[in-house]
């Protein structure tokens, strides 16, 4: 393959205009993913769990894959498989480092799994791999019925929850002295967790889930300590990603991941660099005082 | 208080007044944060009875604010020390918060300015000093009037001029508005001048009196079952002699040496 044919391979906007309305229902899953996944992020962030994130993927594919052999919803699939992961490690992982240790053990072994039945799958390949790496035209209306479902049941638990998990999560110590209740609040957001990761699966795939649930929040915390523009920033962040990543895909030939992923990543790079600027002018002021103070 | 057959103290009757500041000292595993504990309404006591203002303690009450053990937030943590105050006021409740911004940040701007943080109200808390920090900790303590203040090493891993600076605040706020303090602390120096009396637990035991009564070789050295001797030294208070164990397994050499030297 020659240069043009690769570049015509990722960027190609023939007949794009007819392209577009094809798509239209993936964009509307996008843009609530881009949504859940921007608020879900900054939990996930605060609650230092992206190992977590990628360990519930892993078992949310397992479900997807199963679903897939035996023909039933794959969706429905994935939303069973991540929240009977997020319930386990709800459950058994309430210190951080038990927890790791359980992701570390329950990957593979989800992984595992949904090679199994992805290998037993008869049917076309193109599922199969979607599953993994993200697909754009698989959004028929049924299953976008049961995104916008779900991703309102995350939005609105998530609005519930808000004030009490910020506290929890940032500050354990004085919020279980307030009488928050701690435990239920980690169980309950276990759960949204577990449906945002189901969801998102959808559409970037198990393997690159993290690049809508960590990404754009991270790169949000990079920029501002604003609680509420933090969440604009995770959320704007992921839908750029998500609806510029499945308008990318549309023109080439390539699976929609690694155009989501890219976008992300290159957002999170600018925000670390917006950081970094800001510490060394800060840095410089400071030094600046100092030296006239003494 | 015991826990299986370890006694941490028994026949504890102490009564703490209204504008009172008591220090608890004692080595690590003495029973100091459980002290707390108990009277946060988080644990319960093996044998006896704990009030505050009259009533039995429940968990989350509004009568009770509380310092925690000094520990840095992480420098991307998403909010300015603004809001950790706002939390400190309404940070239990559910829901987003759709009404009373205005009110609430009037009530956030008079806290900062009683603990003299209104410099850095809208700085990230992950970049603020240890000192600064802690302020932040005792003006979300304050937010609700509270009878009662716990705090669990509040000055640990500050310098000594930040050390003297937050424990006379938290005196002078507390105290000054009727409130009892309860500071568990490793080293008395740094609250040397706001103490009125200090709970000295060690090894299943305890001693209660005023500074003079207690930090003496004679009662120290009686509680640890072993010679300790006081020294006095341009108002600073230096214990020598801490046994390395006193019948617990951890970090009694710890409290030793942070008791002797500051």
């Amino acid at each position: 393959m020659d240069t043009t044919d690769l570049f015509s391979t990722i960027f190609s906007f023939e007949n794009y205009a007819e392209l577009l309305p094809l798509v239209s229902n993936s964009i509307v899953a996008g843009a609530l993913l881009g949504l859940v996944g921007g608020l879900v992020g900054v939990f996930v962030m605060m609650r230092d769990m992206a190992f977590a994130v990628h360990g519930i993927a892993e078992l949310s594919f397992a479900g997807a894959a199963f679903a897939l052999l035996i023909g039933a919803n794959v969706v429905g699939g994935s939303i069973v498989g991540s929240i009977l992961a997020s319930l386990v490690l709800g459950l058994m992982g309430a210190r951080a480092k038990d927890r790791n240790s359980i992701i570390g053990v329950m990957m593979p072994f989800g992984l595992g799994l949904g090679i199994l039945f992805l290998a037993l799958y008869q049917g076309r390949s193109a599922n199969k791999f979607g599953l993994l790496t993200g697909q754009i035209v698989a959004v028929d209306d049924v299953q976008l019925g049961l995104l916008a479902v779900c991703s309102v049941v995350v939005i609105v638990g998530l609005a519930l929850l808000w004030r009490p998990l910020t506290f929890v999560s940032v500050d354990p110590a004085v919020a279980a002295a307030r009488g928050v209740p701690a435990g239920w609040l980690s169980a309950a957001f276990m759960v949204l967790l577990g449906l945002a990761v189901a969801l998102s699966i959808q559409i970037v795939g198990a393997l690159l889930v993290l690049s809508l649930l960590i990404t754009p929040a991270a790169a949000a915390l990079k920029v501002t300590a604003r609680p509420v523009l933090t969440v604009v920033l995770s959320v704007s962040f992921a839908m750029v990603s998500v609806v510029g990543g499945i308008m990318l895909a549309l023109a080439g030939r390539l699976p929609i991941s690694p155009y989501v992923t890219t976008i992300s990543f290159l957002i999170y790079v600018v925000c670390r660099v917006i950081a970094w600027q800001r510490m060394r002018v800060r840095h410089n002021r400071d030094a600046a005082e100092a030296a006239v103070a003494s | 208080m015991a826990f299986g057959d370890r006694v941490l103290w028994d026949g504890l009757d102490l009564d703490v007044a209204p504008g009172e500041f008591l220090a608890v000292l004692g080595p690590n595993g003495s029973g100091k944060s459980t002290f707390l504990n108990v009277l946060l309404g988080l644990k319960e006591l093996s044998g006896g009875a704990v009030e505050v203002g009259g009533q039995p303690v429940t968990s989350g009450s509004r009568r009770i604010g509380s310092i925690p053990q000094q520990k840095s937030f992480p420098e991307d943590t998403p909010l300015r020390a603004r809001d950790l105050v706002a939390l400190g006021i309404d940070g239990h409740r559910w829901g987003p918060r759709l009404f009373g911004r205005k009110k609430l940040n009037e009530r956030v701007d008079t806290l900062l300015e009683k603990v003299g943080a209104t410099r850095y109200a809208d700085q990230p808390l992950g970049i603020l000093s240890g000192g600064e920090q802690q302020r932040l900790r005792a003006a979300q303590a304050l937010a609700d009037n509270p009878d009662l203040l716990l705090c669990d090493e509040p000055l640990l891993s500050l310098d000594l001029h930040h050390q003297r600076a937050v424990s006379s605040l938290i005196h002078r706020q507390a105290c000054d508005h009727g409130a009892a303090v309860i500071f568990v602390t490793h080293e008395i120096n740094p609250i040397l001048q706001n103490v009125d009396r200090v709970l000295y637990l060690a090894g299943g035991r305890f001693h209660i009196g005023t500074v003079d009564e207690v930090m003496t070789s004679d009662v120290l050295s009686d509680l640890y079952g072993s010679p300790i001797e006081v020294f006095r030294s341009k108002g600073r208070i230096v214990v020598v002699g801490i046994p390395e164990s006193v019948e617990h397994p951890h970090g009694a050499g710890h409290t030793d040496a942070l008791m002797a030297g500051e």
